[in-house]
């Protein structure tokens, strides 16, 4: 059976999580004082060696996107954050910033240490107001202790540590578009390559990381490579959230091994919510194809859910109950990616305009067999013929919830209307009706 | 210059005096030293004019366009890509109800519906009292606590048609409002964009640190007396061997 680590999250339960003195009192800040003692390239090669992979979504080695840094390019160096946290179902580094934004902090000293960069910036989605007050108080306290600045810890070291507020939008959460925003333009993306470690921000050198890639650093430089390996699977090493929401007992944070099962995670959520089963779930996030009952003891690790027909993404796993309606849950998700979509490329800007056009008919139970194969014919001309991950990504609820549940869409024109009752899938759905509108 | 809407009538006062217009170029130097180019800066100046005028107009955005020594246009380009910039005059608490699939289907679609009956209100209208625009929101991060409100940015979390209506009547009668996971009360929508701008309003240490969903995992573990691996004590990892494989 596979438990849960809390380690990112083992000191949420202080009041004071979130302050220096908090998180110092649990330890904090005592990898950065081990890692300043290091040589910059052995820390490199300790996160190479851990196996931390990205927690953003794309699941790359993270030591060896900090390897790919030139060595002889004169050009200063920055480490990004991307804090922006916007993929539906996603809502894992919110918490954590909340909780304890000093751990990133750490993160953040460590990682620039490593790659040799005195700049970096966190650029978190401007909708979180209290996430950038604490981000920023945290910012400013490090400061004060020396563990950010100049000279940090007295190492001759120096970093600089900018907290940026995003201003809405979800394409500025993939990498380049961010790296455009930061610069002060449009959020686009940008062509690849060259890569962001190549020519990023102020085309320098730059690295990019999730906000839980760095804050899993500090544990990786205080417990060593093997710690962290000896949690996940070989290909999938180490812990990172697991992010329940939608018809379960308990929604919340579950910090685990990867490799672990939803099974495993309902067991501890206390299964769908009472008098109902599962129907359907995203293993991480929107952009991730859809999985059903059939998927349970399938492993929650990068292999095992590409081998499965989905991805591992961020783990965010929004679970539906026998009473969601799965063209109104797709429909929302598209009109979703039309309205985030940044209009740089065709097949996207179109794709998801026309995909809305056509969910909305079947929706409302006015659509033909003919809309279900116009819908898989626009995801033809999205999956990989768009610019960026956003495109392809809208697919996935498109393509899987026609593999999984093509009957449903069909149903919708048979019946000439949607076939489920909405009041029946909210969360006062089953509560006994107390007053006017029964809806405390 | 202050343009009247034809749909949204509303008198706009000159804002940019001479002595805004001073103060805030002070306010604008601080940001713009933050950053290695100057262009950077552009979003915060965007969120500090609308931290001035509770919007972002022409006015405004020529004030960032001359801070930064670039166009109008420009400017213009930025400020109309990003959803959080309001470009007409809104209320004083902007309640955003996340309509995403999640929270939809947990009852976000119903909520909006009942306050848009309750406020008499079409997205992206404000009442008449100047205090409350309604519109509705993507996934903002909180999907563990679905469904979600947003007030100018902070955390409702777990709403229902009644508490939402309790919560806009509460906004409307100026009652003290307190956000779930968030400051001891809620603050402007003006006020809001200045933190944004990067200008600290000192009030980092209120509020939970988290709550409920955000413990579940970590109580499951208290409770069973689960915790991360002992680095001086490694367990063998369940695939890699017998001994694991408990
Ligand atoms: C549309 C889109 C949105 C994304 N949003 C985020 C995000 O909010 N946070 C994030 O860390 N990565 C996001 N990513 C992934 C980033 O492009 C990038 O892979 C990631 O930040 C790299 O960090 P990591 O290697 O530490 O995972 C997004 C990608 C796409 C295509
Ligand atoms: S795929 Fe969509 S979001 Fe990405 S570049 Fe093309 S239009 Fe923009
Ligand atoms: S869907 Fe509403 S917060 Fe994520």
């Amino acid at each position: 059976m596979t438990t849960l680590t809390p380690i990112l999250s083992r000191n949420w339960d202080r009041p004071d999580s979130f302050t220096i003195d908090g998180y110092r009192a649990t330890g904090g800040y005592e990898a950065l004082r081990r890692a300043l003692t290091m040589d910059p390239d052995s820390i490199v090669d300790l996160v190479k060696q851990s196996g931390l992979r990205g927690r953003g979504g794309a699941g790359f080695p993270t030591g060896m996107k900090w390897g790919f840094l030139p060595k002889d390019n004169p050009n200063p160096r920055y480490l990004v954050v991307n804090a922006d946290e916007s993929e539906p179902g996603t809502c894992k580094d919110i918490p954590l910033m909340l909780a304890n934004p000093h751990v990133l902090v750490e993160g953040v000293a460590i990682a620039a240490y490593a790659i040799r960069s005195q700049q970096a910036f966190i650029y978190v989605r401007g909708e979180v107001v209290h996430v950038v007050r604490r981000l920023r108080q945290a910012v400013a306290d490090a400061y004060e202790a020396g563990l950010l600045g100049k000279d940090v810890l007295g190492s001759g070291f120096d970093l600089d540590v900018v907290v940026h507020s995003g201003a809405g939008a979800y394409i500025c959460g993939e990498e380049t578009a961010l790296l455009d925003s930061l610069e002060g333009y449009r959020g686009q993306p940008r062509l690849k390559p060259p890569f962001p470690a190549v020519a990023g921000l102020y085309a320098s050198p730059t690295v990019v990381n999730n906000v839980e890639s760095i804050a899993s650093v500090p544990g990786i430089v205080a417990n060593g490579a093997e710690w962290f390996t000896s949690m996940g699977t070989e290909k999938s090493a180490g812990f990172g959230f697991f992010s329940l929401s939608g018809h379960v007992t308990n929604p919340g944070q579950y910090e685990a091994p990867l490799g672990i099962t939803l099974r495993e995670l309902l067991d501890m959520a206390g299964g769908i919510r009472e008098g109902h089963r599962l129907k359907f779930w995203t293993p991480g996030g929107s952009s991730t194809p859809i999985f059903t009952e059939e998927h349970l003891d399938t492993p929650l690790d990068f292999e095992s859910v590409g081998a499965a027909g989905s991805m591992l993404g961020t783990r965010a796993l929004q679970i539906f109950d026998e009473t969601t309606c799965v063209v109104r849950a797709v429909g929302r998700w598209i009109a979703f990616y039309a309205h985030e979509s940044c209009g740089k490329c065709t097949p996207c800007r179109e794709g998801n305009f026309w995909m809305v056009q056509v969910l909305d008919r079947l929706e409302r139970g006015e659509g033909t067999e003919a809309d279900i194969d116009k819908l898989l014919q626009i995801c033809d001309n999205l999956l990989g013929r768009s610019f960026c991950a956003l495109g392809d990504g809208a697919t996935s609820p498109v393509m899987s919830s026609i593999k999984h549940f093509r009957q449903e869409y069909v149903d919708h024109f048979e019946k000439g209307g949607c076939p489920f009752d909405h009041s029946r899938s909210t969360l006062w759905a089953d509560r006994p009706t107390t007053e006017e509108g029964g809806n405390r | 210059m202050s343009e009247s809407n034809e749909n949204n009538p509303v008198e706009i006062p000159e804002v940019f005096t001479d002595e805004v217009v001073a103060r805030l170029e002070q306010d604008a130097k601080e940001i713009v030293s933050r950053y290695p180019k100057p262009r950077s800066a552009l979003l915060p100046l965007l969120h500090l004019v609308q931290s001035e005028e509770g919007h972002v107009s022409a006015e405004g955005m020529r004030f960032c366009a001359d801070q930064l020594g670039i166009t109008l246009a420009e400017v213009k380009a930025v400020a109309t890509f990003y959803t959080m910039y309001r470009r007409d005059p809104g209320g004083d608490y902007q309640v955003g109800v996340c309509t995403n699939t999640l929270c939809a289907v947990m009852g976000g679609d119903e909520i909006f519906s009942a306050l848009k009956e309750h406020l008499d209100l079409a997205n992206g209208e404000t009442t008449g009292d100047g205090k409350v625009t309604l519109e509705h929101v993507e996934c903002n991060a909180a999907c563990d606590f679905a469904p979600v409100v947003m007030v100018n940015w902070e955390f409702f979390d777990n709403q229902t048609p009644a508490t939402a209506k309790q919560l806009v009547d509460d906004l409307r009668l100026g009652a003290d409002v307190a956000p779930t996971r968030g400051p001891a009360s809620l603050c402007t929508w003006k006020q809001a964009s200045r933190v944004l701008a990067g200008f600290d309003d000192g009030r980092a240490g209120e509020g939970v640190q988290a709550a409920g969903p955000s413990l579940a995992g970590l109580r499951i573990a208290d409770r069973n007396g689960w915790t991360a691996p002992d680095p001086n004590n490694l367990p063998t990892r369940p695939d890699q061997g017998e001994e694991g494989a408990k």
